[in-house]
């Protein structure tokens, strides 16, 4: 093996790499070869150093240097400075500390990491460092001192529940599949995270795979299962590459394949990518796919703990839900027990977005209220406006507002609500979201989602679609919201799998909540949110408007006029409500009038 | 079965000794192991960049399934383009960050700029313009995917800057 004096770790997380951590990376190779300390420095990729916001990041071991901000412009200056004449390059270091990271940061207030506890601390795509935080521990204790049956009821007992969002207990999952005769079984990790603004998933790929790989050779263990496939999405490429690594180096350690610490159990596991389709999610479509075929989900039951992937017992359970198993198992149940509620244990993950002042990943014990979550953990609104409403569950979740804040979060608290707690996804919303664009937002990405395989689902999301659209045009009409009430109720009565039943809950959501919403857009042909373009007028205010051009240059049907250095002026006739010319104004002199 | 159904183009990849190799070899890897359709069409849709007509009739014989089933597949993940795409391709998140962020008013600037819709190509086959799903890089909104590389904090006027700089590229 070759030897190394120093190691040069540059990130390559998506924020890195918006910023150019790939040039940075080919520079660091060449400027190396061009001073022959290319046999001395070794170049690595990595997940997450720290903030990203600065980014591109790269950490200079083993002196343990933090640079940041750099571009492949400054390498040759860095790498004179700090390889050849052995000084650190104070312009580029990475002084703040603690880290401020807009993903993950530090331990922000009531959050407490279980799943999240290893990203950003270890290098994920080397398992010696998952090893020596006492990695793969678990597996041995399981192996060596339980038996599978304790081993699920070791999990029954922690109460966890699936973190996929519909919260069945996994312990019980495990039961059942262990019941079935018949074999080969099979263990799926669902890593099909497509809702949209939620990425826990994704960090916990990237950062700590082999929590992940962990928790499924434990749950093969338990059920009796001898394969496994972990289902990826194909937008994450980076998970799949750092799993594919993570998987390798596992089964070089001798953690997966035949004879796992010389015992008698066999398992092994592969990454099966998508292709792009969020239905892929349910867990029967998901496992369609990995058979190759349409990602269709078929009736339940028979579930896929009896009847799953070439039809033979499979354990479906998502990322966040293995990911707490290697830690329930080394701690005990009963340390997972003692956080959350009476029917919700241990923690869950969110990605909190929207308008919040700071957004990003967090994880809290079950049982923390709403208003924690926001105003505590997440910082509050950002620049002072009011909230609004939060939408939990993703696009099959709902919108819940101010009355349910002091909500202690819980499956069945947030069911009741009319949302419930989905993979994770927190979109806060303040005064200037209108809520009807919401609905139909939401409701644009199912009806296009949707498999096609169920009428209720393919044709009812494609009407309430339409109607929805109708209204944020300002042709809405009386009786409309009674058409959306009665198809809404058909859609998630009669649709086969979660995505149809789910779908309609940003629409009912909305219109429990925010009613005189719609109503102003139908009776009163405005949107009090000021954001359906046919609702609203764009006036540039002339005492502010310095004549800078920069709207009528941008504006992409030229309907605005004005001389240099006067003030201008939008014709609404050709004005398309676009909005790019209230992005562009640089002295905010345009108004958005309803 | 020894015919071939469909009719190869002049311009079709399998008519490119190369591009067949490719082809080839996807499903020489995968033939074997169970699922091999999803396989072998992720691997000939990333490294030839679309399945034709013809691609889809050749894999559904050389793996002996009906060429329904991976006309299906095709048709179903919308990753799998049944046309080739221009030499760049932009990609707009359309997940709710993004979305709340005004992709909407990056999407109207670039139909502009290259005078094409959503999903086309322009005439030159350089750039495509297509919409995308989250692609969690959400505290970076609004986000475009240039090429596979993610952007971030986009705005409509600087969008002109990057469209000249592909068209610069070869």
């Amino acid at each position: 093996m070759a030897f190394y004096r120093s190691h040069v770790l540059v990130c390559v997380d998506p924020e890195c790499l918006a910023k150019g951590a790939h040039d940075v990376v080919d520079a660091l190779q060449d400027e190396f070869v061009a001073q022959g300390l290319i046999d001395e420095i070794q170049v690595l990729e990595t997940s997450r150093i720290g903030s990203c916001s600065g980014g591109p990041e790269m950490m200079v071991y083993p002196e343990g240097i933090h640079y940041h901000g750099m571009s492949a412009d400054d390498i040759p200056f860095l790498v004179e400075e700090h390889f050849l004449k052995g000084r650190i390059a104070e312009r580029f270091r990475e002084v703040v500390k603690p880290v401020v990271d807009a993903e993950l940061g530090p331990l922000r207030p009531k959050e407490v990491r279980v799943v999240l506890r290893n990203c950003g601390q270890i290098d994920p795509n080397n398992i010696e460092d998952y090893l020596a935080i006492d990695g793969y521990q678990a597996l041995g204790k399981a192996l060596f001192e339980m038996t599978p049956k304790k081993v699920i009821e070791e999990v029954i007992s922690s109460g966890l529940r699936g973190r996929g969002g519909a919260g069945f207990p996994a312990g019980r999952k495990w039961a059942i599949t262990r019941q079935v005769n018949d074999t080969p079984k099979y263990m799926v990790c669902n890593a099909d995270e497509g809702d949209p603004g939620a990425f826990m998933n994704r960090r916990v790929l990237e950062g700590d795979p082999h929590s992940v790989i962990e928790g499924m050779i434990i749950g093969a263990y338990a059920v009796g299962a001898s394969y496994g496939y972990i289902y990826c999405r194909a937008e994450y490429p980076v998970a799949v590459e750092t799993l594919n690594i993570a998987i390798k180096q596992a089964r070089e350690f001798g953690f997966l394949g035949k004879n796992i610490f010389g015992t008698d159990f066999n398992f092994d596991l592969e990454v099966r990518v998508g292709a792009g389709a969020f239905v892929c999610g349910e867990e029967t479509a998901l496992m369609a796919s990995i058979m190759g075929k349409r990602g269709e989900p078929l009736p339940r039951p028979p579930f896929p703990s009896v009847k799953g992937v070439w039809g033979k017992p499979s354990n479906n359970n998502n990322v966040e839900t293995y990911s707490n198993i290697p830690q329930i198992i080394t701690k005990g149940a009963a340390w997972y027990a003692g956080m959350g509620t009476e029917r919700s244990k241990g923690t869950k993950t969110f990605a909190v977005g929207g308008n919040v002042v700071k957004p990003g990943l967090i994880e809290v014990p079950m049982g923390i209220t709403l208003r924690e979550i926001i105003f505590e953990v997440a910082g509050g609104i950002k620049d002072g406006r009011k909230f609004k409403a939060v939408q939990t569950g993703g696009p099959m979740g709902g919108c819940l507002t101010e009355e349910h804040l002091d909500l202690p979060l819980d499956y069945e608290a947030l069911t009741q609500a009319g949302s419930m707690m989905g993979s994770g996804g927190l979109v806060v919303m303040d005064e200037s979201s209108c809520m009807v664009d919401i609905a139909r937002f939401f409701m644009d990405f199912t009806q296009a989602e949707s498999c096609g395989k169920c009428t209720p689902c393919r044709v009812g999301t494609k009407r309430v679609l339409e109607l929805l659209q109708k209204i944020c045009n300002g042709q809405g009409e009386d009786g409309d919201i009674e058409v959306l009430e009665y198809l809404c109720h058909e859609i998630s009565s009669n649709s086969l799998c979660g995505l149809g039943q789910g779908a309609p809950n940003p629409v009912l959501s909305t219109l429990k909540h925010f009613r005189r919403e719609y109503e102003a857009h139908i009776y009163e042909k405005r949107c009090p949110s000021k954001v359906c373009r046919s609702l609203i007028r764009l006036n540039i205010q002339e005492p502010i408007c310095t004549g800078c051009t920069v709207c009528a240059r941008n504006c992409p049907v030229s309907a605005i006029s004005g001389e240099r250095r006067q003030a201008h002026h939008i014709d609404p006739a050709t004005c398309i409500r676009c909005g790019i010319c209230v992005q562009v104004c640089n002295f905010n002199a345009i108004s958005v009038e309803s | 079965m020894t015919r071939q159904l469909i009719e190869i183009p002049e311009n079709d990849p399998l008519r490119n000794t190369g591009k067949k190799a490719i082809i080839e070899s996807a499903i020489a890897e995968n033939k074997d192991r169970p699922g091999a359709v999803m396989l072998v069409l992720n691997e000939v849709q990333g490294k030839i960049g679309h399945v034709s007509p013809s691609m889809q009739a050749y894999i559904a014989r050389k793996l002996n399934v009906p060429l329904g089933q991976v006309h299906g597949v095709v048709t179903f993940y919308s990753f799998f383009k049944t046309k080739p795409r221009g030499k760049h391709t932009i990609k707009f998140c359309l997940g709710t960050a993004c979305y709340v962020a005004g992709v909407p008013q990056l999407i109207e600037k670039a139909k502009q700029a290259l005078n094409i819709e959503l999903g086309e190509t322009t005439p030159d086959g350089q750039i495509t313009l297509e919409e995308c799903r989250c692609v969690g890089a959400c505290s970076q909104a609004p986000v475009v995917v240039v090429d596979d590389e993610v952007q971030g904090r986009q705005r409509p006027n600087k969008f002109p800057q990057i469209i000249k700089k592909m068209q610069g590229q070869p």
